[in-house]
């Protein structure tokens, strides 16, 4: 730049001059002027030439600092083994569960008529409660097996029960879409009875639940179900059950029950999900099943006791929704199951006589709850459900009939259920649930608070 | 009697060639979010049938193990997911489930994308009163691309040591990917220099690794913990701090609720930008981190 304007300055005060001096040099004058143009124009052309070398070069070591730089980005986020999973330990979850309980009636006056009540079946107490919490430990054992155990605790009648609610070992992936299961497990009969009761849209159990397994079927066995290769989800499965648990009941040696089953599902499009089951539940000579029966205070209470075959049909509809197949924030489910129960054999009065009350038994159970729960908020849910059943059993004494529980006494028992749950975060629940109970003549209305708590480890939860 | 066997041996036989078939077809490949699927897309070409388990308008955290995601990890050849506890909702009942030996953990189909990284934020304590944290560190590493050029390069060798018959194919179709990644990246570092030093606000805090990358600041999430959505007061909280040290923007993903976003730029006039947290179906890497480029340069002048 600066060479540029020493040349026009020269330039200038060479024209100034020639002008000055005019004529007889002008020849002389203008050739050193074209001379001096040269000179300038080749140093002036050189330096272009360095500038042009100068920026290529910077171009080029800009280039190797960005390579270096994506070197070392690189270096910098390289692998470093993570030590924070703990893989070798299993993982642990609690469940914590407690309520505050309303009835109408007295809970110990409950019954479900044409059904004879086992298990943990009934209303739970009155006023404030713990639930039922749930200790969970869990793990891949190696790269072909997986194991899980549930310890239940629960409080009856002021004494606190622990209960091994699940045990088994499961195999993973033994190729082909076969797996295998052995130890106690809930059977997959029907929907809900493999989900653990902290898993369930309400606080307690289906009215159907209720009357044929006393709450939810678990029994020690095998299990193994095969998944078809096709992109429609289908599962076929078969269990060999212990049968020493109700509703198989007795003491049975070797299998006392199988079951076998069927589920199809997919989806609709991105927002729609559906699943549909058909399951079917056996028990062959059942000896001496008990059950709670039909109580008429004082005394050394009579329990039924059944004797015979048994056979359950169940079908399962599930539906979900979500916009964009997101549920976290909104979701919309509904679900469906239809129950029935054939038995044929016999029922005694055990306590009774002498001569021991007995009566043969025909036993025709049915009964569906369709029940709808809506997440309307990311942390607020609500639900409805609909309980019906239908009995119609037959035998040799209705009087024993009657005092077993198993006469329907001409009704048809139902219930409505709401709740309205707040859910703070994944791990935590708080439920507000009314029912209004019409199990038996007396409507009941029932007012229930729970809370649910789950820590620790995060389960995946079926579908 | 013999006829009846002869049709059952049939029925068999066809039964078995349907399923020999499908064997001997592409690669079954099993992704869990489609930044994932669209990379292995580019790697391995018309060798593999990829499928995307979610879609970038799903929260990959809460996903249901749907009976359709069952059928699919049943047939899948591998399966390719970001790990590090993100899918630990729903991924290991799939794979109970599946009855499929070739992709449970541990096998060579079982392909974690961070495994192969090193993570950001990793928590000193474990509480869950600090929200839903992750513990090997924050897990949304498709946000940083030297990060995913480094799970490239991993998936390509997996792909390779799953489908050696492939071998030739992988490898070219990685140079070509490191080649086009790398231009990628120095236009993108050219482009995104007026984003450096920029001041953001947050929905969620899954932008962890984008911030690294571009050189964002991080002034405020709208979740006083991670996955508890804000009440009023904690928004206000936000807005008062907000008024004292001034942000540029508030970014959020595409699948996440932006109500409290949208209520915070009404208070403070601040743009929202509500960036597709994963590509679309269709979309390959670059044409996503492109159009997320853009979207935060559109809102930044």
């Amino acid at each position: 730049m600066h060479k540029v304007l020493s040349m026009a300055v020269i330039t200038a005060a060479l024209f100034n001059s020639s002008l000055a001096f005019a004529s007889s040099e002008t020849d002389d004058i203008q050739q050193q002027l074209e001379a001096i143009k040269k000179e300038y124009g080749q140093a002036i052309k050189a330096l272009e030439d360095r500038l042009l070398k100068a920026e290529k070069g910077t171009q080029l070591a800009n280039d190797k600092t960005q390579k270096l730089a994506v070197q070392l980005e690189q270096s910098n986020s390289a692998r470093t083994p993570s030590s924070a999973k703990n893989s070798f330990n299993p993982a642990i979850s609690l469940v914590l569960d407690g309520r505050f309980a309303s009835f109408d009636n007295d809970p110990e006056d409950y019954e479900l008529p044409g059904f004879s009540l086992g298990n943990e079946a009934g209303l739970r107490e009155k006023g404030l409660s713990i639930g039922h919490s749930e200790l969970t430990m869990s793990a891949n054992i190696d790269d072909k097996f997986f194991g899980k155990m549930t310890l239940a605790f629960d409080e009856h009648d002021g004494e606190t029960e622990t209960e091994l609610e699940e045990a088994f070992i499961q195999t993973l992936g033994l190729g082909n879409g076969f797996t295998l299961k052995a130890g106690r497990f809930f059977s997959e009969i029907g929907y809900l009875n493999q989900q653990h009761g902290h898993a369930w849209d309400f606080a307690d159990a289906p009215l159907i639940y209720r009357g044929l397994f006393g709450d939810q079927l678990v029994d020690d066995g095998v299990q193994m179900t095969w998944l078809a290769p096709t992109d429609t989800f289908l599962q076929l499965g078969a269990e060999l059950l212990g049968g020493s648990r109700f509703p198989a009941g007795g003491t049975t040696s070797g299998v006392g029950a199988w079951t076998a089953f069927a589920d199809i599902g997919g989806d609709i499009g991105i927002e729609h999900s559906w699943q549909l089951g058909l399951s079917h539940w056996r028990s062959d000579n059942i000896k001496d099943r008990k059950s709670g029966g039909h109580s008429h205070g004082g005394g050394q209470a009579e329990t039924p006791s059944f004797s015979g075959d048994s056979k359950i049909s169940a079908l399962d509809l599930v539906y979900k929704w979500a916009p964009n197949g997101n549920p976290n924030h909104r979701n919309f489910k509904f679900q469906f199951e239809y129950f029935d129960r054939q038995e044929d054999g016999s029922v005694a009065m055990l306590n009774s006589g002498p001569p021991l009350e007995m009566t043969s038994y025909d036993g025709d159970q049915k009964g569906w709850y369709a029940q709808a729960t809506y997440k309307f908020k990311p942390q607020w849910q609500m639900g409805f459900r609909y309980d019906w059943l239908d009995s119609n059993n037959r035998g040799s004494d209705t009087d024993v009939l009657a005092e077993a529980g198993l006469d329907n006494e001409g009704l048809n028992p139902q219930r409505y259920s709401a709740t309205l749950e707040w859910l703070p975060s994944e791990f935590s629940r708080l439920r507000l649930q009314y029912n209004r109970d019409e199990s038996y003549e007396e409507t009941d209305h029932q007012l229930l608070l729970q809370y649910t708590m789950s820590l620790g480890s995060h389960g995946a939860h079926q579908f | 009697m013999f006829h009846q066997w002869k049709n059952t041996y049939r029925l068999a036989a066809l039964l078995l060639t349907l399923c020999a078939n499908t064997a001997y077809a592409q690669l079954n490949i099993f992704a869990c979010e489609p930044e994932w699927a669209a990379l292995t897309r580019t790697l391995a070409g018309d060798a593999a049938n990829v499928y995307s388990a979610t879609t970038a308008q799903q929260d990959p955290h809460h996903i249901q193990a749907r009976p359709s995601l069952i059928a699919k990890v049943r047939r899948a050849d591998l399966l390719v997911c970001t790990g590090a506890e993100l899918e630990v909702g729903w991924l290991p009942l799939l794979l109970r489930k599946s009855g499929n030996a070739k992709i449970q953990a541990g096998q060579a189909g079982y392909f974690m994308a961070t495994d192969h990284v090193s993570l950001l934020e990793k928590p000193a304590v474990l509480d869950r009163s600090l929200g839903d944290i992750h513990a090997a560190g924050n897990p949304h590493i498709h946000l940083d691309p030297y990060r995913v050029q480094q799970v490239a390069e991993a998936l390509a060798i997996t792909l390779t040591t799953i489908d050696p018959a492939n071998q030739k194919n992988y490898r070219e179709n990685l140079q070509n990917f490191n080649l086009e990644w790398r231009n990628a990246i120095s236009q993108w570092q050219k482009q995104s220099d007026k984003l450096r030093g920029k001041r953001i606000v947050v929905s969620h805090n899954n932008w962890v690794y984008l911030e690294h990358w571009l050189g964002l600041e991080r002034l405020a999430v709208l979740e006083p913990r991670p996955g508890i959505p804000p009440n009023s007061k904690y928004l206000a909280k936000v807005l008062a701090q907000l008024e004292q040290n001034p942000a540029d923007m508030i970014l959020h993903a595409s699948y996440q609720n932006d109500r409290p976003a949208l209520w915070l730029s009404q208070k403070t006039g601040l743009p929202v930008v509500g960036l597709d947290f994963s590509p679309s179906n269709k979309n390959s890497l670059i044409q996503w981190f492109d159009g997320v480029l853009n979207q935060l340069l559109r809102a930044e002048s």
